[in-house]
């Protein structure tokens, strides 16, 4: 095990995170007693198939909290995350076992509809998906289809403040989507979610398919968000996970006889300890850099 | 660095292998050349003849045994009838099916399985085995008779499964990226389909459409079948008697007199401009409006 | 729901407010609309056989198959199919003479030697063959092609299956063009590469290496196109003849199974008389034998897709 000091200097080398600003963001959190669950998962397995391409993880995830999901690539977190929002449903072949609570209530219950899960839990994708229409029928396009067709203008002009987009397209909304550069297209999506005021807001890898400038806005963007939504990111970049997540839960792959890969959840606690103090080798390799 | 020394022999090749490659280049173009040559002698033949004849007479007239009088009009105003059921049968049963095999079919089902194959098969099926499902069922089977609308369903029939493939196509080609994105915010399958991917799908379903729609109009023989019938002097109405473009030309083709071959000529002339019409503004629209993912 | 003062956890509903029975009620639509394409199969196939089965009741299936005069309106009639289907093989005959060679020639063509421009051009002029209609390929025939002929000095008949074959056969280009292209675009670069590595030219990459490996999809544009071939009907219609005539001679008249059916159908022939039947024996004779070699030929299309893509 690292011990504190070093462990803080060496927190310090691989994320670039100062132990100022690290000490502050471990402070303003609320203690563990005054944590509110929005997902408390329990024995989740997702098999495609049947095989699993995930087994057995439990964690809870906290209001307004930024939680990452962090590991090698092929470790489960794409599959883990779209349990949130029924989204896995999509594909035929996909099995999920286990539960997955939402503020108390089993989000994979008989009676549940996926399309009121998807009203309350939004999602960003890797690859910018705006749809082939202007900026603003994109913003629309979740209020319309649910209804909430009352001051539209207004609620689009929110989003996009919220998604810190406003200022750049507010003279030219009639335009295509299309022609919004990749960051903005990022914004302009994540701006489509916020349209429809969601509860949760997931994001699979949102920054990975732009450049640093774009990066650096759309983590700005997540400390500003998680005041009114709680945020869960997919990252395969540490660094990332650690200058925005509160909490952060590590995948790992395991590997059968036969040769086939599993993930499963290896350690999630708070950002600082998994990097500087991780309670799991495979957690401590992987954050220094030994492998993954 | 001195010359090389070495003779390369870069400079000149086998020349007899040079000479077989000219010649192949040669039957390659000249197996083009069969097809274009046709094609254009076979336009400037019939444009030449029916020329003198495409006038208001052919156009506004009804057939008569003197071709000095003889017209096309309840011909092409049938096509045009016929054009217009068409699109109207064709397009919701196409893109409907399309939809269904495309985003609410479970792929590993076999009788879906089938009913992809079925449609294959019936794009193949000949022409004339239409007209016989027609004999046997409408016109004879169901007392419809020997209608403009008969026809017409049996060229939907007919045509049907030219434009489930292309619509399959078109909506197939919309990324899935969309998709998602629009169900995660929410929307329930139809508004995924109906608000996303059918308009993005659009022009490749508006292009197929009209080129198999123009496919039908030059279509004859099922409609022969069908009984369109060879002397029509009235304009035809929907659940009349009638007889397309084709069909007159095929009738007047037929007549031993030569200058209702003249005639046939400036009917073709007017069949072929409808057509052409058609096909430049499936092109058209495929060019202006065609996304690029 | 969510709004920025949040106090305590909220009521979560996760249950739709009504079933949405819309979508079930879309779902039944659409797969209705699927139904029809069944439904017109299963038509096809009662309309066919049901009198076919009357047809066989009365005159033996021997007599069909082997005999060699086709004469259903005489007294007394004879049902003997062969002089339609010889007529049908003399046609297709020569609509594969050309179209096969010179298809084959054009796809090689556009695929091997042709720059992406050109190509671009030359397609869809070539569709343009495709997209005219037989009865205007009829015309040409009768009135164009056979004068043509006669002045090259053949002794043809005013109705002929020489006239016919070869206008069917220029007609069927584009179908063995287009499918035969698609599959040598299928063969990969890294084949033809390989091979020009070596120092092949030209000739020899298309004709040893890319043909060979299309083989399965050019067959089968030859299946197709033949299927096609046996089931036109105007073309034959209008110039092949319609007198049924038992020779291969392509100089004299023939008469085809779809030229039969086209001429009987639009008379005035009584429902149920075994004459009327005719037309669906010899038509279900001709499903069947379209319907065979349209399943070849898509079982050999998808055996080249799937070794390439």
């Amino acid at each position: 095990m690292v011990t504190v000091p070093e462990a803080e200097t060496e927190f310090v080398k691989i994320t670039g995170v100062r132990n100022d600003a690290l000490a502050e963001r471990e402070r303003r959190l609320p203690p563990p007693a005054e944590r509110e669950v929005v997902f408390g998962v329990s024995g989740l397995t997702v098999r495609y198939g049947d095989h699993p391409a995930l087994a057995g993880v439990d964690l809870d995830i906290y209001k307004n909290f930024v939680t990452a999901f962090i590991g090698p690539s092929g470790c489960g977190k794409s599959t883990f995350i779209r349990c949130f929002n029924r989204m896995n449903d999509l594909i035929p072949s996909a099995v999920v076992e286990g539960s997955v609570q939402y503020h108390g209530e089993d989000l994979y219950g008989a009676t549940v509809d996926p399309v009121e899960v998807r009203k309350r839990i939004g999602m960003v994708f890797q690859k910018p998906n705006p749809f082939p229409k202007s900026i603003y029928d994109n913003v629309a396009f979740g209020p319309r289809v649910l209804g909430m067709t009352d001051s539209l203008d207004e609620r689009v002009e929110r989003a996009l403040n919220q998604a810190a987009l406003w200022d750049e397209v507010s003279g030219r909304l009639k335009e295509s989507a299309l022609s919004l550069s990749g960051g903005q297209q990022q914004r302009l999506c994540i701006a489509r979610c916020l349209a429809v005021e969601p509860d949760v807001l997931l994001m699979d890898e949102p920054a990975s398919a732009l450049d640093p400038i774009s990066t650096t806005r759309i983590e700005d963007l997540m400390h500003e968000l998680k005041r009114d939504y709680t945020i869960v990111i997919v990252t395969h970049n540490m660094q990332q996970a650690a200058r925005v997540a509160d909490m952060t839960a590590f995948f790992s792959v395991k590997v059968s006889e036969d040769g086939r890969r599993t993930g499963v959840l290896v350690e999630y606690d708070s950002t600082p300890k998994i990097f500087t103090n991780p309670g799991d080798k495979r957690t401590e390799d992987y954050v220094t850099g030994r492998f993954g | 660095m001195s010359a090389p020394a070495v003779a390369t022999g870069l400079g000149e090749g086998p020349t007899r292998g040079r000479w077989r490659g000219h010649l192949f280049r040669g039957l390659l173009l000249l197996s083009l050349a069969v097809g274009f040559i046709t094609l254009g002698t076979l336009l400037v033949d019939v444009v030449q003849r029916g020329f003198a004849y495409l006038d208001g007479v052919l156009l506004t007239s009804p057939p008569s045994s003197n071709p000095e009088i003889a017209g096309a009009r309840p011909a092409i105003l049938a096509t045009i009838y016929l054009g217009v059921l068409l699109i109207a049968f064709t397009v919701p049963i196409g893109v409907g099916t399309a939809i269904y095999l495309e985003e609410y079919a479970d792929k590993t089902r076999w009788y879906n399985r089938a009913l992809e194959l079925n449609i294959q098969n019936l794009a193949a099926v000949p022409s004339i085995v239409y007209g016989i499902l027609g004999l046997a069922f409408l016109v004879r089977g169901l007392g419809l008779g020997r209608v403009l609308l008969a026809g017409a369903l049996i060229l939907t029939l007919l045509v049907l499964p030219t434009i489930i493939i292309a619509a399959r196509e078109a909506i197939r080609a919309v990324p899935d990226s969309i998709r998602q994105g629009a169900y995660a915010l929410g929307a329930t399958q139809w508004q995924v389909i109906s608000r996303q991917v059918l308009p993005a799908a659009v022009p490749g379903i508006a292009t197929g459409s009209i080129l198999s729609l123009s496919r039908a109009l030059g279509e004859t023989a099922p409609l022969l079948l069908i009984g369109a019938l060879q002397y029509i002097a009235f304009d035809p109405t929907i659940l009349g008697a009638f007889t397309a473009l084709p069909v007159q030309i095929f009738i007047w083709t037929k007549l031993p007199n030569d200058e209702f071959k003249t005639l046939a000529a400036a009917a073709i002339i007017v069949l072929l401009g409808i057509l052409l019409t058609l096909n430049a503004l499936a092109i058209f629209l495929r060019n202006r409006y065609q996304k690029k993912w | 729901m969510a709004t920025t003062e949040v106090i305590g956890p909220q009521p979560v509903r996760l249950r739709a407010v009504r079933r949405r029975w819309g979508e079930d009620v879309i779902k039944g639509l659409l797969a209705l609309c699927a139904l029809v394409s069944v439904a017109t199969t299963v038509g096809i196939v009662i309309a066919l056989v049901e009198p076919a089965i009357e047809f066989f009741r009365a005159i033996p299936f021997t007599d069909y198959a082997t005999g060699t005069r086709w004469a259903p309106t005489f007294e007394p009639p004879s049902f003997g199919v062969l002089p339609l289907v010889v007529g049908t093989i003399s046609v297709t005959l020569w609509a594969c003479l050309v179209c096969m060679p010179f298809g084959l020639g054009a796809a090689i063509y556009l695929s091997e030697y042709a720059r992406p421009r050109v190509r671009s051009l030359l397609k869809p002029i070539l569709e343009l063959l495709a997209g005219i209609p037989t009865v205007v390929y009829g015309y040409f025939a009768l009135t164009f092609v056979t004068p043509l002929l006669r002045d090259a000095g053949l002794p043809v008949g005013v109705f002929n299956a020489l006239a016919a074959g070869l206008v069917m056969g220029v007609m069927l280009i584009p179908t063995v063009a287009s499918l035969s292209e698609d599959a040598m675009s299928a063969v990969p670069r890294e084949l033809r590469d390989g091979a020009y590595a070596l120092g092949s030219t030209k000739l020899q990459v298309s004709t040893r290496i890319v043909v060979p490996a299309a083989i399965s999809g050019i067959v089968a544009s030859y299946v197709l196109a033949v299927s096609r071939a046996i089931g036109e009907t105007m073309i034959v219609a209008i110039a092949a003849g319609l007198q049924p005539n038992m020779t291969l001679n392509p100089l004299e008249a023939v008469e085809t199974m779809t030229a039969f059916i086209a001429a009987v159908g639009q008379g005035d022939v009584p429902t149920g008389s075994t004459e009327y039947k005719t037309i669906f024996a010899v038509g279900l004779t001709l499903f069947v034998l379209t319907l065979v070699m349209n399943v070849i030929s898509i079982r050999l299309v998808r055996k080249y897709r799937e070794v390439y893509e």
